[in-house]
């Protein structure tokens, strides 16, 4: 009886041990290593650049704090900066569209390939990643140089969309191989012709895969400042570039900050309004309009 | 004129021939079954009529008009998918009203004929719920309003009640009878069930390894099954291995073989010395105890080998001199008194001559 009762008690107790024991390292990991920098960051866009780089103290030496809005006051009051940020969002948005049209022809290929080909395709897909990012950067910067594009946007573009187009591809396949081929023909069996099977069937259930593709290749896009600096012209730069140089170039730490906390928040707002998007379209359909 | 009608239809894939030169005619109206185990064919036979298969050989006419060449989602026919195959992102009204898009009906035509079908089905307040929220029951029926709505022909039902649970599917087999007495659409159904063939259809094709066997009313393939396939296919029978004695137009005298002579119902083009087998239905025995007259000509003396008691019956395995064993399903209808013998009891056991069939090998 007392032995039941000890180990019907003991049971959630260890369960519960056990929980912490495999969640605390990566909590421990991300507290130490994103959210006390981002707190960081955050503290340091409020101070006040050092004269040569890094932060003034804190306190004066009058003894009085030394925090002030005035970097968030600069940077919304020149339109340069928040015209870069604009033009940040255009290119991630190109490049993820275009990202989307070349992977989901690719993908539902992959997809409907038999099985036994399956693994060596997704294989051709990862396969550049074993070569250096830089590397294959140049690479296409001796490709571009004769054809007269580089330095352009459009250089900065094709850059953007090469590399990141494995994100994009991985996500819709793993999607798209799930799909019940029943359904399609279900579909046509009902009377849909092709194209209809597409927009009706197997889109609508792709949609998760297009999110996680679209999250996977907007973000790192939009933060990306290594294929602006060396495939764009000067008039290319984007607001990962405009980071860089703050903290590196014109060692203003606490302007870097602020547009790292400004990039941040586009992510969120940007990520939250699709997530409410998302909500009201399957409300929307559950009401039946 | 037939509704629907194959023409020596073949099909190979790779070396297997999976439908070997079959012809047959199905009526408007008609609840028509192909029946048989897995690999037969049969459902071979519905994709080429889905229009998923093209024949290799031979021909498949709908209103005496070829469907060669006629892609699926252009021919007057739809198919409730074993798995049903209903839309994971539409409701249930979504995937009801489907066709009916695709056919271009205006909307409130939609509408009307979406609630007439899910009132059909029993399923009214169930319209805005997903597929996933529905129990296997309801998914079936959903399948059968989205195949039913848009008026089609031919309704192609691929074993569309192999995932529900016995006591649901034979619920569902009442409801599938009454679903197409009342629409009067030609059904052709696909199983491998041969209960459920009898109880469902006006006719049933039982096929083995690409052929027809037999093509019957289900009363007719239980009776008269035309084979040992079929026989041995269709419900649970007793094989007796015998040569015949004596073919005359009214009657047959059989030998089996270490029990004695026997006779059956005469069968027409049987010639004395030919070898076959008599095939008994076990609910036609009768069973009576050792030394008791059964009344019958065809009795043997028997020793009770097994018995199965499944409630409203009881089968009991009888194994004669020879070796040969017979099933007996005597119904349990004394109050109290669950069976009438046991194991090892000696028996008698015999049968009508009019309830034997002979087959020929």
């Amino acid at each position: 009886m007392t032995d039941r009762h000890r180990r019907t008690s003991g049971t959630p107790r260890s369960e519960r041990a056990v929980k912490w024991f495999v969640t605390l390292p990566p909590s421990v990991y991300l507290v130490a290593f994103f959210l006390l920098p981002s707190l960081i960051m955050v503290a340091a866009s409020f101070r006040t650049p050092g004269a040569f780089g890094g932060l003034e103290p804190l306190r004066a030496p009058d003894g009085s704090l030394q925090l002030s809005a005035d970097t968030y006051r600069f940077l919304f009051g020149d339109w340069i900066y928040l015209e870069i940020v604009g033009k940040s969002i255009l290119v991630a948005a190109v490049t993820t569209l275009l990202c989307l049209l070349l992977s989901y022809p690719l993908a539902l290929l992959i997809a409907k390939s038999p099985r036994r080909h399956r693994d060596f395709l997704v294989l051709l897909v990862v396969l550049p990643f074993a070569a250096n990012f830089l590397i294959r950067v140049y690479a296409w910067i001796l490709m571009l140089g004769p054809m007269n594009v580089l330095y352009s946007p459009v250089a900065v573009i094709v850059g953007m969309v090469y590399v990141h187009l494995p994100f994009m591809i991985l996500p819709l396949y793993t999607n798209l191989e799930k799909h019940d081929p029943a359904l399609l023909e279900a579909a046509q069996d009902l009377g849909a012709p092709r194209w209809t099977r597409f927009w009706r069937v197997t889109w609508p259930l792709s949609l998760p895969g297009v999110w996680s593709g679209t999250a996977l290749v907007f973000i790192p896009v939009l933060g990306m400042f290594a294929i602006p600096e060396l495939m764009g012209g000067t008039g290319d730069i984007l607001i990962g570039n405009l980071i860089k140089e703050q903290f590196l170039d014109n060692r203003d730490w606490p302007l870097g900050s602020a547009l790292s906390l400004v990039l941040t928040a586009v992510v969120l707002v940007l990520a939250g309004g699709a997530v409410l998007a998302g909500r009201r379209r399957r409300r929307l359909a559950k009401g039946g309009a | 004129m037939a509704l629907l009608e194959f023409r020596n239809v073949s099909k190979r894939f790779g070396s297997l021939l999976a439908v070997d030169n079959v012809s047959f005619a199905v009526d408007s109206g008609e609840f028509f079954t192909l029946l048989g185990p897995s690999g037969c064919g049969k459902t071979t036979l519905l994709r080429m009529l889905a229009g998923f298969d093209a024949p290799d050989a031979g021909d498949i006419l709908l209103d005496d008009k070829s469907l060669a060449g006629v892609p699926p989602e252009k021919r007057p026919l739809h198919t409730v998918f074993q798995n049903y195959a209903l839309f994971p992102h539409l409701t249930v009204e979504g995937n009801i009203s489907f066709p009916l898009e695709m056919a271009g009906r205006p909307k409130d035509e939609i509408r009307r004929r979406v609630a007439g079908m899910l009132a059909l089905v029993h399923l009214e307040e169930k319209e805005d719920a997903f597929p996933h929220e529905l129990s296997g029951g309801q998914k079936q029926r959903v399948a059968l309003a989205r195949g039913l709505v848009n008026k089609p022909r031919v309704l192609l039902l691929d074993e569309p009640l192999g995932a529900l649970d016995a006591k649901l599917r034979e619920e569902m087999q009442i409801e599938l009878i009454a679903l197409q007495r009342n629409v009067g659409v030609t059904f052709i159904f696909v199983t491998h069930a041969q209960q459920e063939a009898l109880a469902l259809s006006h006719r049933i094709a039982v096929m083995r390894a690409g052929r027809i066997e037999q093509l019957d009313e289900p009363d007719r393939l239980y009776g008269f099954p035309q084979n040992r396939f079929v026989a041995d296919f269709i419900g649970k029978i007793n094989l007796l291995d015998v040569d015949v004695l004596e073919s005359t137009p009214d009657r047959l005298s059989l030998a089996a073989k270490g029990l004695g002579t026997l006779t059956a119902p005469p069968v027409q083009g049987v010639q004395p010395g030919a070898h076959g087998c008599l095939a008994l239905r076990p609910e036609q025995m009768r069973v009576v105890a050792e030394n008791e007259d059964t009344g019958l000509p065809n009795h043997f003396p028997g020793v009770v080998r097994d018995l199965l008691y499944e409630g409203d019956v009881t089968l009991y395995r009888v194994v004669l001199r020879n070796g040969t064993a017979l099933e007996a399903m005597i119904a349990n209808s004394a109050p109290g008194r669950p069976r009438f013998f046991e194991v090892d009891d000696r028996v008698e056991i015999g049968w009508r001559p009019e309830a034997g069939r002979y087959l020929h090998d």
